[in-house]
């Protein structure tokens, strides 16, 4: 019998790992992820990078929402809230103690989760649409309270915060640029942040949240602590907007109250609902539809003009749109996509998903 | 003394304007059991379509009742045609079409009209009511159309047919259906009223703020405001509510140092306050779920 | 016989790689033989869509520009792209014209809060921010930000003007001042309270904010009668501008009433607002109004006019945001058709930086554009105008006056 040659032997391994990934093909997934995200910011644009970026900051917001909503039935329509206290807390220890990034991030974290929890406590009172009515309020008066002239000192006002000068550079002299940088930095906490979602939902926690969700009083008979749990998953929803608030201030280097407005908070809703209700991997669906669909919304609109002179061509009473008041139409446009997307999926990327799976299963026998 | 004297009766008449629209938003939420995000966005487009009567000659009060004909045609159509075939998804899904709705309506609104700001006119002239420019007659006149407007409604559905098969409608459609309710017609018939009650909000607001396609952004929070104070089940209560709210938020100006400039919060913190103690606003009736 | 067709291969690669440099970019980016790339973000949507006007103007504008010839044979590509006043998205927006579009320069971006957002970056890049829309004192520091530059009188040098009129013709009066809550209406503030130095806090006795979320100002307003003040310092945008007109008329409010420019148009604030409310109100202005008869025959507003109907015929003729756009733009394309063929970022911000009494069309007589290497901000001179409610125009008075005020 021949020794094992070095040649046999990686053979041998390489053919193992094969068949331990093929077997376990959520590993094998998992591991797949973390090469593309290796090589993506290598690959991609400086834009593109930021953009995905922007995208990874999204989807943990989402998914900071949905632990709320999807999972736990508390309707909330103002998470911009909280993305803009985790921006802000980054943003000031940044400013006024010079603290490096990285340790913004958990002191961000933690500063959310009270004040989540905070919320959580009157909110318990309130159900349904008058829950969403009271965080409705909450992210409208977000930018106002940001104002706010006592801490005027700290949160620079109006004028905000410039943090450009702060953007951290790759550590011991990695040859990353800051776009890389900032990327990995936000990948490796989205993979955390996912991680504790996906091992929260799957435990007897989550499985907890669901009952509450589901129904609230059989929940309650069968010994669950409503209170604590509402009021913790607040919490928790809160912490996951408010890391998505803080990685966002390193990337857009810059916070101000108009950063902050009611259409950020209207827009992780709608990226929640599109991606799925109660589906945590569909954050990044949802995440993509906030970010792309304006941009397409945009380019449409404006190609409406030309469009529509092309059928004027063919039926002359067709009306025309000035090339300039054609951006006008962007909202229309979106709000158009927006329902058109509702009445495909009406519940979201999830639901089509459930639905396909249902469908093959019957196909199946 | 005298100013808060005059910053309450300037509030009353800003109240009146929130309490319109909670009025609008009430009615639809008792027609659909769900809240409209483009209430306000409805009643800003129908107040367009009234500036442009107007603009093409028709007099003001047969603008006036031929717009509500319009919203009331247009609200209807809504409900068939945006909702319809939707009505079986979850309740999430829906809150993503009024958001939808918003955005088409408010570029519709500026893609026509364009951002400028126009008068509109009021049919109760400028002259003061209540000496010194406290209370103009449009104020005045605001306030009477919304006790109207109220009285009409709680008549509506206390005393016809239709109104009481509309509220069975949209607390329990099933046992609706079952004598014999069209639910589907229901739901659009009140999609229709709250449309024309916003148009109706919509008229009575343009001339103190000048019609413009956001004028309506935050009196919705406000008019939300003043709905869930008083309470999302009862009319009265909604109007009460955009009173209050509005008398509170001018007060609030007397609170030293930032009181003025923290309006909103102090909506937010009243929102707030309210609920807790009373978790569905003040006059809000308590419905007891079993399991 | 090999090698040597193999040795053919890089040669003509080489060969061809060279030609291809030749013709596309020995240029600046942003630039090519037959194209200029001019970058722009605008509010097209959300709640600042009115100035979105501003962007479409302009667009139409170098529609014009191109239509009779281009610039030194280029033909100008406008790109614009929405921001929605938000300073993410405005950040996004800018780095896609810069390094997907590879524009020439970022011109009139709109806004204090996205212009603050994307200065480091484009400053970094090494990318004009040329004459950004917003009048927040701050754009002029050529030390700190050698590419960023503003262009329309600063906020803070029209309060100055207005302060030195009020003490030399109201020295003991009582100031009342209504400000929106934000970068705009607070650089207004200073820059009244500067130039009133030690008399300020006397003076001023009462000061009430409001924000762009609020409904009305009229809860202001009575807070502002009630406080006894017989001079009124207006420093609020359009809508709220008229609504404040008209609820001071309604109250019996007739103090001295100084109101910012930027809501001085005749369609858009004092028809609304009620002409006869508005007799005697004092402004500033560079930029003549379109509405006001005294320019009925006026050869600058006539090009405008035809301009509008040919290639902005939807645009709103009452707006003032349609002649601060066409002016604005006229102003770069002057700067690009004075370098010639050599069109890059550097020499378009150098250009910038010289200029010497530049006349635009609509511009008051009287005003010029002026900058220098130390000097960032193009408009400097105002003329005080005082409404005319029977004519419904505005009637300029006293000298153009140069209102410096530099960086902050």
């Amino acid at each position: 019998m021949k020794t094992s040659s070095p040649v046999t032997s990686i053979i041998a391994a390489v053919g193992a790992t094969v068949i331990t990934l093929a077997q376990n093909w959520k590993l094998a997934g998992f591991i797949l992820i973390l090469v593309l995200g290796a090589i993506f910011p290598f690959w991609a644009s400086g834009v593109f990078t930021f953009q995905i970026t922007q995208l990874l900051i999204y989807a943990i917001a989402i998914a900071g929402l949905n632990l709320l909503t999807g999972f736990n039935g508390q309707f909330s329509l103002g998470h911009s809230a909280f993305y803009a206290i985790g921006a802000y807390v980054s943003a000031i220890l940044m400013t006024q103690l010079d603290m490096p990034f990285y340790l913004t991030i958990p002191i961000a974290a933690a500063v959310c989760f009270v004040f989540g929890f905070l919320f959580g406590l009157p909110a318990l009172r309130l159900e349904g649409i008058y829950l969403a009515l009271a965080t409705f309020a909450l992210a409208i008066a977000t930018p106002q309270m940001l104002k706010f002239k006592p801490i005027e000192h700290l949160t620079g006002g109006v004028q905000g915060l410039t943090l450009f000068d702060r953007k951290p550079d790759a550590p011991f002299g990695l040859p990353f640029d800051q776009d890389q940088w900032t990327f990995y930095v936000t990948f490796a906490v989205t993979i955390l942040m996912f991680f504790i979602a996906f091992s929260l939902v799957n435990s007897r926690s989550g499985r907890a949240m669901k009952a509450i969700r589901d129904n609230q009083i059989a929940a309650k008979v069968t010994g669950i602590d409503l209170s604590l749990f509402k009021t913790l998953t607040f919490g928790v929803s809160a912490l996951f907007t408010g890391v998505a608030g803080a990685l966002s201030a390193m990337l857009i280097a810059f916070v101000a109250p108009d950063s902050f407005q009611i259409t950020l908070a209207v827009a992780i809703f709608v990226g929640m609902v599109v991606g799925g209700v109660g589906w945590i991997p569909g954050a990044f669906l949802g995440g993509l539809f906030i970010l792309f669909v304006p941009n397409i919304a945009e380019h449409i609109a404006f190609g409406l003009s030309a469009t529509f002179d092309q059928i004027r061509k063919i039926i002359p009473f067709f009306p025309s749109i000035g090339e300039q008041s054609a951006k006008g139409l962007t909202g229309t446009v979106y709000g158009v996509f927006l329902i058109l997307l509702i009445y495909i999926m009406p519940s979201g990327l999830a639901g089509l998903l459930r639905l396909a799976v249902q469908r093959i299963a019957k196909a199946r026998g | 003394m005298e100013q808060v004297v005059q910053q309450i009766i300037g509030g009353l008449a800003t109240g009146a304007i929130y309490a319109c629209i909670a009025l609008s938003i009430v009615m639809i939420y008792q027609a659909i059991d769900h809240l409209n995000f483009a209430q306000g966005e409805m009643a800003m487009f129908s107040t367009y379509i009234a500036w442009q009567l107007i603009q093409w000659g028709m007099p003001y009060w047969g603008a006036f009742f031929l717009t509500i004909a319009i919203s009331f045609v247009l609200g209807y159509a809504i409900e068939r045609t945006v909702f319809k075939p939707v009505h079986n998804a979850p309740v999430l899904s829906h809150i993503v079409i009024f958001i939808a709705l918003f955005a088409i309506i408010n570029s519709m609104a500026g893609f026509i009209w364009e951002f400028t700001i126009k008068p509109f006119p009021t049919p109760f002239g400028t002259k003061s009511v209540l000496g010194e420019g406290l209370l103009s007659a449009h104020g005045a006149g605001m306030i009477a159309v919304t006790g109207i407007m109220l009285g009409l409604l709680y008549l509506f559905f206390r005393y016809t047919r239709v109104g009481l098969a509309m509220r069975a409608a949209s607390a329990n459609p099933d046992s609706a259906r079952l004598v014999g309710i069209r639910v589907g017609f229901m739901n659009a018939l009140g999609w229709g009223m709250a449309a024309a009650i916003g148009a109706v909000a919509g008229m009575m607001i343009a001339p103190v703020v000048f019609l413009e396609p956001n004028m309506m952004v935050t009196i919705l929070l406000y008019g939300f405001a003043g709905a869930v104070v008083g309470g999302l089940t009862s009319p009265g209560g909604a109007v009460f509510g955009g009173f209050a709210v509005g008398v509170l938020e001018n007060l609030a100006s007397f609170v030293p140092h930032f009181g003025a400039e923290m309006k909103l919060s102090i909506a937010l913190a009243l929102i707030i306050l309210v609920l807790t103690l009373k978790p569905h606003g003040l006059f809000g009736r308590r419905i007891v779920s079993r399991v | 016989m090999k090698i040597k067709k193999y040795g053919m291969i890089p040669a003509l690669a080489l060969g061809f790689a060279v030609a291809m440099a030749g013709t596309v970019s020995a240029q600046s980016p942003g630039v090519t033989d037959t194209e200029i790339k001019i970058g722009n973000i605008n509010p097209y949507s959300g709640p600042a869509s009115a100035y979105g006007t501003i962007g479409k103007t302009i667009s139409a504008y170098f529609k014009m520009v191109n239509a009779e010839g281009g610039i030194n044979g280029r033909m100008i590509n406008f790109i614009t792209y929405d921001d929605s006043y938000s300073p993410p998205k405005a950040l996004e927006q800018v780095r896609k014209l810069v390094e997907s579009d590879n524009v020439l320069l970022v011109f009139q971006a709109l806004g204090t809060p996205g212009n603050s957002a994307i200065q480091g970056y484009l400053n970094g890049k090494k990318v004009p921010q040329l004459f950004v829309a917003t009048g927040a004192t701050k754009w002029g520091d050529p030390k700190k930000f050698p590419w960023t530059m503003g262009w329309q009188p600063n906020y803070q040098s029209e309060g100055r003007i207005y302060a030195a009129y009020i003490l030399k013709n109201h020295p003991n009066g009582k100031i009342g001042i209504l400000y929106q809550n934000d970068d705009y209406g607070k650089d207004y503030v200073k820059g009244l309270k500067d130039g009133l130095g030690a008399k300020a806090k006397e003076m001023i006795i009462s000061e009430q904010p409001y924000e762009v979320a609020d409904p009305t100002v009229d809860s202001q307003m009575i807070a502002l009668k009630a406080s006894g003040a017989d001079i009124f310092f207006n420093a609020t945008t359009p809508k709220f501008a008229a609504q404040s007109i008209k609820k001071a008329a309604e109250i019996g409010w007739k103090p001295v009433h100084f109101l910012n420019q930027v809501s001085v148009s005749v369609g858009q604030v004092m028809t609304p607002a009620g002409a006869e409310n508005g007799e005697g109100i004092f402004s500033t202005g560079y930029i003549k109004d379109q509405n006001d008869p005294q320019w009925k025959d006026d050869a600058g507003m006539n090009k405008w006019r035809a301009f509008m109907d040919k290639y902005y015929p939807d645009g709103d003729k009452t707006s003032s945001f349609t002649t601060y756009g066409y002016t604005v733009a006229q102003n770069l394309h002057k700067i690009l058709l004075s370098l010639g063929k050599n069109v890059t970022r550097e020499s378009v911000m150098k250009a910038a930086a010289s200029i010497k009494d530049m006349d635009l069309d609509l511009l008051l007589p009287g005003i010029k554009i002026n900058t220098s290497a130390t000097d960032f901000f193009p408009i400097e001179q105002q003329q005080m105008m005082k409404f005319n409610a029977k004519e419904k125009r505005w009637d300029f008075f006293g000298p153009v006056i140069a209102g410096e005020v530099r960086g902050s």
